[in-house]
């Protein structure tokens, strides 16, 4: 179990927490490599859909980043993910899936050094959850 | 209306108005002591005495208080006027010679000295004051007392007021500028003066006044907060002394709405302000000034007249200390990037008007950044400015003595210094973050508004048609400042002289085959793009959802909620984002 790496894929909104990870970047951030960025215009985007397809294509966790609450630049989507997610998450409980693979976080476009933090942590969590197996029907 | 003959002129009056009124209204000027536009006539300092010719018969009297009525022929300037005034202004010379007010008037009135026994007198016993708290300000603290030549001007039993509210309009309007009526006399209260804030707290103001010399439109303002009328409902001087009749206290504020297609925000900075720190001793010490203030102080239009003096006395030791708010660890990190060089100079016209002054400047790195500035800073240098050389973590502490204060900086020996200047660092404005929610713009971490792109896009916002400017977005000077401006004023005539808008390719799209026309997508658009249409599909009329691709701005959310994937979000399809997902899942690290 020493050398296990999780998966996680990210999906980051385009205006606070993509920009937020570009900071992180461009200021030479070190943050674990184990996040994979789908870029989408918003959290509002983000369908239950993609989450559960993240897990069933062997991501170990989903992050799922946006403005924090006001701060939307479509006004409202990243409460109508918060919602998404919540809901979401009593249903990973009820699969046998632990919740805590899914995340919702708030980074805006000047907190580099928070996106780099949450990574960080969330891989060391995932990194005591251990890797994700699945019972799938073929 | 009222024809009156004054000085052969014909001038037309309203009934109820006094000789006085309609000779100024005329432009006819007749001398007053005790005549005030706002107050009542009484007629105490009978130096406005005209010559009235009525029905045949001649009389002399005061002008303020004689109303104006048919076939009244005025000379206000005949022989035996002048040598009345005369008298008189010699008796008030007599009562009050020490009153430069009395003098100037006696002297345009042809008297220099009096005949009669002088006395030392300062109040006329005109009653302006009495008047003034009565009549306007609704109080009436003060009052006449005695009769004869014990007459005088007390509040009751002579003793403090409990109702004086220390205005100071009792003050304001005596004729003789001698203040006979002093406010530590009538009430235990403390005055509370009214700072002026373009002055930086140097001068007082008004509670009517025009905020600026340059300002833009130039017209007084009211100051709510401290103006008698607003506070307790009485006063309006301010409405009778206007002439072109402009003050109107029933104005409210007022909210205008614009469409417009494109903002540039440009709401500047506030100024650290220094008694966060107290070491500095900034409001303890008079001698501790702000970089600001000292701009006013040897400004030629500012409240010295350019004349560099602080406690009455001019400097001889100066001392400038940098980065006051700035490159704090604990506070505001960031450089504030002006302040090195408006020390450098302050520093240059301080040696200027004194070539004999010490003067200091305590830095932790001099930033001669711009164009020019790095040879600037050596000649002021040149100009024997001692720069001393100080680390930001080291303490510091301005202490006071009798004769003024000490600067102790560690590593360097104490100072005695006679002013002190703290070049204060700039900070975001204290409303930067409500302004940042109402436009939807981002703050960076350091509080000012953040930029598109640090090096490519340092004007734009993430919000389409709203541009920076200035120090809102981070400190700036004023050649950076103007560039930046230009550049936003560019950036918006692009917008501007568009017949038509460019809007991104990322906006959604209704499969019509597959909506069922449930709605819920329209609930879940933040910008109302999304109505429902009727079509025709196969012969049944069905209700189908549409996008309105101009207010669509291309968030996805409607394609999140669909039930049925009857919406595409272009560029973020839900066959595109899967793949990524599936690609992204199978990957191994």
């Amino acid at each position: 179990m020493e050398d296990y790496e999780p998966n996680i894929i990210g999906f980051l909104c385009n205006w606070c927490s993509y920009a937020g990870a570009d900071l992180a970047g461009t200021s030479r951030i070190k943050y674990p490599p184990n996040i994979k960025i789908i870029r989408v215009m918003c959290t509002g985007r983000v369908e239950p859909v993609f989450i559960l397809e993240s897990i069933k294509s062997g991501a170990d966790g989903v992050l799922i980043s946006g403005c924090h609450f006001g701060e939307c630049h479509y006004k409202s989507g990243n409460y109508k993910a918060n919602r998404r997610v919540k809901l979401i998450k009593k249903f990973l409980e009820q699969m046998g899936i632990n919740p805590n693979r899914v995340k919702f976080e708030f980074v805006s476009a000047s907190e580099g050094n928070k996106f780099a933090s949450i990574v960080t942590e969330f891989v060391e969590e995932l990194k005591e959850l251990g890797p994700l197996t699945l019972n799938l029907i073929q | 209306m009222i024809k009156v003959i004054i000085d052969g002129q014909e001038i037309e009056a309203e009934e109820g108005q006094t000789l006085l009124q309609v000779a100024q209204s005329a432009g006819i000027y007749i001398p007053t002591l005790c005549y005030h536009k706002a107050l009542s006539p009484y007629g105490s300092c009978r130096l406005c005495v005209v010559e009235i010719e009525h029905n045949d018969r001649i009389l002399y009297h005061t002008s303020c208080q004689f109303p104006v009525m048919e076939n009244l022929i005025v000379k206000t300037n005949t022989e035996r006027v002048i040598q009345g005034r005369k008298i008189i202004a010699e008796l008030l010379l007599a009562r009050c010679p020490d009153s430069e007010k009395i003098q100037e008037m006696a002297k345009e009135l042809g008297v220099v000295e009096t005949r009669f026994k002088k006395k030392d007198e300062d109040c006329i016993l005109c009653g302006l004051c009495v008047r003034i708290c009565q009549e306007r300000m609704g109080v009436h603290t003060i009052d006449f007392i005695n009769r004869g030549i014990k007459r005088d001007i007390q509040p009751p039993f002579g003793k403090y007021s409990d109702i004086c509210r220390v205005c100071g309009a009792c003050a304001s309007v005596c004729p003789t500028g001698a203040r006979v009526v002093e406010l530590t006399e009538l009430s235990q209260k403390e005055p509370r003066p009214i700072f002026s804030d373009f002055e930086e707290g140097l001068t007082q103001r008004t509670a009517i006044y025009t905020p600026f010399p340059q300002a833009v439109p130039k017209i007084p303002v009211i100051d709510r907060n401290n103006c008698s009328h607003f506070l307790l409902g009485e006063c309006q001087i301010c409405v009778e002394v206007c002439e072109a009749k402009a003050i109107n206290h029933e104005q409210e504020d007022e909210i205008i709405e614009l469409e417009v297609g494109s903002i540039v925000v440009a709401t500047g900075f506030d100024n650290f302000d220094p008694t966060e720190k107290p070491e500095y001793g900034y409001k303890e010490f008079k001698n501790v000034i702000t970089g600001l203030q000292f701009e006013r102080l040897v400004n030629a239009s500012g409240p010295t007249q350019g004349h560099l003096e602080i406690n009455g006395k001019e400097p001889e030791k100066i001392v400038f200390i940098q980065c006051v708010g700035s490159r704090d660890k604990d506070g505001h990190e960031y450089c504030s990037r002006v302040c090195c060089m408006y020390t450098a100079k302050q520093a240059h016209m301080v040696r200027d008007k004194f070539p004999d002054a010490k003067i200091t400047v305590y830095n932790t790195d001099v930033r001669a950044f711009g164009k020019g500035y790095e040879e600037f800073y050596n000649r002021v240098q040149d100009e024997n400015v001692e720069y001393l050389r100080r680390e930001l973590d080291d303490p510091i502490q301005v202490v006071g003595n009798e004769e003024g204060v000490i600067v102790k900086a560690e590593g360097h020996p104490d100072i005695h210094a006679d002013l002190v200047v703290l070049a204060t660092g700039l900070i975001p404005r204290e409303d930067t973050k409500e302004l940042s929610r109402l436009l939807n713009i981002n703050l960076s971490e350091d509080g000012y508004y953040l930029e598109a792109h640090p090096k490519l896009r340092p004007i734009d916002t993430f919000t389409d048609g709203i541009f920076l400017a200035g120090c809102c977005q981070s400190p700036k000077d004023i050649p950076d400042t103007v560039a930046q401006a230009s550049s936003a004023a560019s950036r918006v005539s692009n917008i501007l002289s568009q017949k038509e808008l460019e809007i991104e390719a990322t906006v959604a799209k209704v499969d019509e085959s597959l909506c069922r026309g449930c709605g819920l997508c329209i609930e879940s658009c933040p910008y109302t793009a999304i109505e429902l249409i009727s079509i025709d599909r196969t012969g049944n009329k069905v209700e189908v959802a549409y996008v309105n691709e101009a207010l669509c701005k291309g968030c996805g959310t409607c394609a999140a909620a669909c039930l049925n994937g009857a919406i595409h979000h272009l560029g973020y399809t839900d066959n595109q984002i899967l793949a990524q997902i599936q690609a992204l899942g199978d990957e191994e690290i």
